[in-house]
């Protein structure tokens, strides 16, 4: 409770403890896009042919695409031609160990809580650091490998595993699937990729923190994480951007593959700028991520906590073809002042017995939307198949909104689907009850979103979990009393 | 009644209204430390009302009068801080609250009271101990120390939680709102023991309670019959039992009808 308490009053004064920039050099491309633009790009990373091709195939496919807009969120339209679409921490000279990266790059991450040489020490996560879009440090890269595992940045794999890199690229979000992944599919900078080979379990979670830095420059980022028979990986992603006046724009690509028996756990940690009171500023986080559950028994599970962006904009899936596969999705997204978020998850049922979670935790304050939309689908082969889904809201003050739509699609007589959705409000009663208790109002309306949410925090790896609850009550500071 | 200098609740000519309309009606009244007072009286009478104004819940207007605690103006103060100065509502409807475990919205609430008294906050293995005692003393299964608050237990449970919060809080002033209500008569013994185990010279407890069930077991020093917001009578724990024989009959007529005129 005092940790607590003293990080609101921090938050009080600070305003976004993460809003600085932090000077590295950058090697920057002119603002806007064509062609040109993505030759550049392929060329400054050195890529093979085929990347080349892809990118370009992606790029022409983009100019016949409409932004969409059936999305329950607002923008002012964005001006593709004024971003920045490359933009890379201008190397010194190789690095060969962390002692060697940029101290104002190391400084950056410090300042956000995450000492590299600290994490590498107590909580034996190794890091892929992404700092703008090249990745500038990896840590426990050596012990990995010894097990097989390729851990590294999207670059270095295209250069080092173009086979694999080849195969998996596009399987799950092919290059044509919407408008913000054509993008990306055509501007990419790097992102992490990861492969664990059959039989392995990951020893150790993997963690990367994405930090947006450069000023308008929007980040494109890709990851692409591989389970082979009987592997398996837990995958962290924490993020935090410093503040901004101009809203950027983050249109990322995840693509996770899991064959037989294997099983990958991805979560995130979302704290980018909101954008002040009013909404200015701020990030729009237009994000595909899908999972492919391609081989039998096969597991995928996203777990998000999203407090940050002003716009939310995701839908984390899962594909599940493989018989018996299992599909979860725990999310929490948090909407405060004006804030967006339209959230959820699209299960799509293929193979037989196939089995998916979702459970979805919206807590709006201020005046902030929140909309949960998801899409279970069982196809006519997926025999047997079950959904159980939970949408819960809770609304703190009279402003804000909380939007649900599920929809539910079955295509055949052997399958169970189940929906359940709630809607409260924080009551005076909960309220009164924890004051006469002693409790401050900061932290009794901590505490209880903080139960709200313990379905899906009790997913996160701990020390996320730890993370997650400090985050929602700082970002819940000022919303009550 | 006489005033003296260590009363620990005097409350004098308290008036309050929800919305327009008046609840209660000029209430007088003082409890000493170590002393035990039965507020009773019908439906509407306003006894709960009183309980939550002297708690600070929202929703009533103070429009005259006054309640000092401790010499202090209780009015002035926002609700946790009145319950940090040794203030506890043990409430007829307990909150429940989804997700966050009795043991550590316990601990919550014991660390912000130890903090107000400038005390570090307590060992985990030294409060868990505490409130195992506790427990046993309230005769609860210590399985419901670890599920979500409130969520999910029985009427019967939710009191003895109440209570047991009391035990591990140990206000100075306990103001109990119809503890006794929707309690067999196993529970209603366990609660009460409960209850007269935490009394002591350095404690009050205001009991407000619709039958004198409960005050077979707990006995009060003082018993106080409220009608239409007001005191209309005051006397010892035989007042009580006239009250438990006679009915609220025993109130005069033209008592009753205002009532009838005024409260819910």
């Amino acid at each position: 409770m005092a940790d607590q308490a003293e990080t609101l009053g921090q938050l009080i004064t600070g305003d976004y403890k993460y809003g600085f920039v932090s000077e590295i050099e950058a090697d920057q491309l002119p603002p806007g896009l064509n062609e040109d633009i993505v030759r550049l790009i392929s060329s400054k990373k050195k890529e093979p042919p085929f990347m080349l091709e892809w990118r370009l195939k992606a790029f022409r496919h983009w100019l016949t695409m409409r932004e969409p807009s059936w999305q329950n969120v607002k923008y002012p339209p964005i001006d593709y031609q004024r971003i920045v679409y490359y933009s890379a921490p201008r190397p010194k000279k190789l690095l060969g160990s962390m002692e060697e990266v940029d101290p104002e790059v190391r400084r950056t991450f410090e300042r956000l809580g995450i000492p590299l040489e600290e994490q590498k020490m107590l909580a034996g996560v190794a890091v892929d650091a992404v700092l703008d879009s090249v990745s500038v440090a990896t840590t426990f890269k050596k012990k990995l490998s010894e097990l097989g595992i390729i851990f590294c940045s999207f670059s270095e794999a295209v250069q080092e595993h173009p086979d694999l890199v080849r195969k998996y690229l596009g399987s799950v979000v092919p290059y044509s699937d919407n408008f913000f992944a054509t993008l990306n599919s055509a501007v990419f900078s790097d992102g992490s990729f990861c492969y664990v080979p059959k039989g392995v379990r990951c020893p150790m979670e993997l963690s990367t923190y994405f930090r947006i830095n450069a000023a308008s420059t929007g980040q494109f980022e890709r990851t692409l994480i591989i389970a082979e028979e009987g592997a398996s990986v837990s995958y962290l992603e924490g993020c935090s951007a410093p503040m901004r006046d101009e809203s950027q724009l983050h249109a990322a690509v995840v693509e996770l593959v899991a064959l037989d028996d294997a099983r990958i756990k991805y979560s995130t940690i979302q704290n980018w700028y909101p954008g002040d009171k009013e909404g200015r500023g701020g990030i729009y986080n237009f994000v595909t991520k899908r999972g492919k559950c391609l081989g039998a028994n096969s597991k995928i599970s996203w777990t998000q906590v999203e407090t940050g962006s002003a716009i939310t904009w995701k839908y984390p899936s899962c594909l599940l073809v493989g018989d018996n596969s299992v599909g979860e999705f725990y999310s929490v997204a948090l909407t405060n002042n004006r804030q967006q978020a339209d959230t959820g998850t699209k299960m799509i049922h293929i193979g037989a017995n196939t089995r998916s979670t979702i459970v979805s935790k919206g807590i709006s304050a201020g005046r902030g939307q929140n909309t949960y939309r998801g899409l279970v689908k069982i196809m006519k082969g997926a025999a047997g198949a079950r959904n159980y889904s939970q949408c819960d809201s809770l609304l703190m003050g009279d402003l804000c909104g909380a939007h649900t739509f599920p929809t539910l699609e079955v295509n055949n007589t052997s399958s169970q689907v189940e929906h359940e959705a709630t809607t409260s409000k924080i009551g005076e009663d909960q309220l009164f009850y924890c004051l006469q208790r002693g409790l401050s109002a900061e932290d009794a309306v901590g505490m209880i979103v903080n139960g709200f949410c313990k379905e899906v925090f009790k997913e996160l790896p701990i020390e996320f979990a730890v993370e997650a609850h400090k985050l929602l009550s700082l970002n819940l500071e000022g919303t009550v009393g | 009644m006489t005033a003296t200098e260590n009363a620990m609740l005097e409350i004098k000519n308290l008036k309050a209204k929800v919305g327009d309309k008046e609840i209660l009606s000029g209430i007088d009244l003082e409890v000493k430390a170590g002393e035990v007072h039965a507020i009773m009286g019908p439906n509407g009478s306003g006894k709960s009302t009183l309980a939550h104004v002297l708690a600070g819940r929202e929703g009533y207007a103070v429009t005259q009068g006054s309640a000092a605690y401790s010499g202090k103006d209780l009015l002035a103060m926002p609700p946790e801080q009145r319950a940090r100065e040794g203030v506890f509502l043990a409430f007829q409807y307990p909150v429940e609250i989804p997700g966050v475990t009795n043991k550590y919205f316990l601990k919550a609430a014991y660390n912000a009271l130890r903090k107000h008294r400038g005390l570090p906050e307590a060992g985990a293995g030294e409060f868990l101990r505490l409130i195992k005692e506790r427990a046993k003393l309230m005769e609860m299964d210590p399985e419901l120390l670890n599920r979500p608050v409130n969520a999910g237990f029985s009427g019967g449970e939710k009191k003895r939680n109440e209570i047991l919060q009391l035990a591990v809080l140990e206000p100075r002033l306990a103001i109990l709102d119809e503890t006794d209500s929707g309690l067999d008569i196993d529970a209603l013994k366990v609660v009460a023991k409960g209850i007269n185990a935490l009394r002591s010279p350095e404690r009050a407890f205001v009991v407000v309670t619709h039958y004198q069930r409960l005050l077979d077991y707990v006995i009060p020093d003082f018993v106080h019959v409220l009608s239409a917001g007001r005191i209309v009578r005051s006397g010892g724990k035989d007042l009580a039992l006239e009250l438990e024989r006679q009915g609220y009959r025993l109130i005069d007529g033209e008592i009753k009808s205002r009532e009838a005129a005024g409260a819910p």
